[in-house]
C-alpha cells in the first residue's frame, strides 16, 4: 500500500527536499555545450510502480487511470498528464510531474491505489526511488553510446520508446523523448555516479573536433 | 561477451543477466521422506555436462523474468531459449528455433 502522509503545508515540504543530483546542478550547467549536448536533472518527478496482470479486471481499471498499460518491451502509454513505461510483462512505472503527487495537491497515487483495490498486484509510490536526467542535443546519442550497448540508432531506437538497460555499467531506464533528447532514470544512489559519468562523456564535445 | 536473446526484450548483453544454474531440477515430492544423502543431492549435486546443457537465466537489469536456455558448455553456442515450465527442447531434430542473435 502506498501510504502518503499529507503535510499541512506543501511549501514546507518543497523547501525541505534535496534531489539526488542537486549538488551537481552547477557542474551540469558548466559541462553542457550549447547547441551540442546538454545535461540537467529534472528532480522530484512523481513515480509509481505498478505490478498487475494487464489482462485482468484490475489491469483494466489501472489502465483507465494511466491511459493504458504498455503491452511489450519498449512501449509506453499515457498522455501529457502521466507516462507509463513497460518494465516487465506485469510491471510498469508511471512517471508524472511532481504536482501529480498526493502530498503536493495531486491525486495520482491515491487514484491508482483505489483502482487496484483488493485485487492481486501492487501500487507503490516510488517517487524517491529514481531521479530523472535529461540529456539532449545532437551529441546526446554519442555520449550514451560510450556506455550503453543497446542499438541507439534512430532506426532501432525510436522516439517514444523506453528500455531498461545498463548505462555506464549501472542499471537505468532510458526513455527517448525526442529525436535528440533522452530521459534517463537512475536510482537515487547512482545519480551522482551517472551524472559525473555523463559529464565525462560530454567533455570532448566542448573542444574543437580533431580532424 | 554472450549476446542473449531475452524472450521478452530481445538480444541483450550477457552483463544484463544472471545465471541460475541447472534447469529442470524438480523439488522433491515429499522432502520428509528423503535421507540426508538424497536431500543433499537435491540441494547441491548438479550435472557437469560437456556439451548441450539446460540452465536457468534471469534478465536482472531488464524485465526481471526467468527463462531457460540450452547452451553448449564447450562452444558457448546458445541452441535454444524457452519458457520456464516448458520441457527441454530436442535440438537435434531442429525442432527448437534459434532466436535472433543467439549465436555468440
Ligand atoms: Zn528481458
Amino acid at each position: 500500500m502506498a501510504e502518503t502522509a499529507t503535510p499541512a503545508n506543501p511549501e514546507t515540504l518543497r523547501a525541505a527536499r534535496r534531489s539526488p543530483a542537486s549538488h551537481l546542478a552547477p557542474t551540469f550547467e558548466s559541462g553542457s555545450v550549447a547547441g551540442t549536448v546538454a545535461l540537467k536533472e529534472i528532480p522530484f518527478q512523481t513515480m509509481v510502480g505498478i505490478r498487475v496482470d494487464r489482462d485482468s479486471d484490475a489491469g483494466a481499471r489501472l489502465a483507465s487511470v494511466t491511459g493504458g498499460l504498455p503491452a511489450a518491451c519498449g512501449e509506453i502509454s499515457g498522455d501529457e498528464r502521466a507516462t507509463t513505461l513497460w518494465l516487465g510483462p506485469e510491471e510498469f512505472l508511471v512517471v508524472a510531474p511532481e504536482s501529480a503527487h498526493d502530498s503536493l495537491g495531486g491525486d495520482l497515487v491515491r487514484a491508482l491505489v483505489e483502482a487496484l483495490g483488493d485485487d492481486p498486484g501492487q501500487v507503490v509510490d516510488l517517487s524517491a526511488n529514481r531521479t530523472t536526467f535529461e540529456l539532449s542535443g545532437v551529441r546526446a546519442r554519442d555520449v550514451l553510446e560510450k556506455g550503453c550497448s543497446l542499438d541507439l540508432h534512430p532506426r532501432a531506437f525510436r522516439t517514444g520508446t523506453a528500455l531498461a538497460t545498463e548505462i555506464g555499467n549501472i542499471p537505468a531506464m532510458l526513455f527517448k523523448t525526442g529525436e535528440d533528447s533522452f530521459r534517463i532514470f537512475p536510482r537515487a544512489s547512482f545519480a551522482d555516479f551517472l551524472g559525473r559519468w555523463l559529464l565525462d562523456g560530454m567533455r570532448e564535445y566542448a573542444s574543437p573536433e580533431v580532424p | 561477451m554472450l549476446l542473449i536473446s531475452c524472450p521478452n526484450c530481445g538480444p541483450r548483453d550477457e552483463t544484463e543477466f544472471h545465471y541460475g544454474g541447472q534447469a529442470h531440477v524438480a523439488y522433491p515430492e515429499n522432502p520428509d521422506a528423503l535421507t540426508d544423502r538424497q536431500w543433499a543431492e537435491y540441494l547441491f549435486y548438479r550435472d557437469n555436462t560437456k556439451g548441450a546443457f539446460a540452465e536457468r537465466w534471469v534478465h536482472s537489469t531488464g524485465c526481471r523474468q526467468w527463462f531457460n536456455m540450452l547452451r553448449d558448455t564447450v562452444s558457448y553456442d546458445i541452441q535454444a531459449i524457452y519458457k520456464m515450465g516448458e520441457p527441454r527442447p530436442d535440438v537435434n531434430t531442429s525442432a527448437a528455433t534459434t532466436p535472433e542473435g543467439a549465436t555468440k
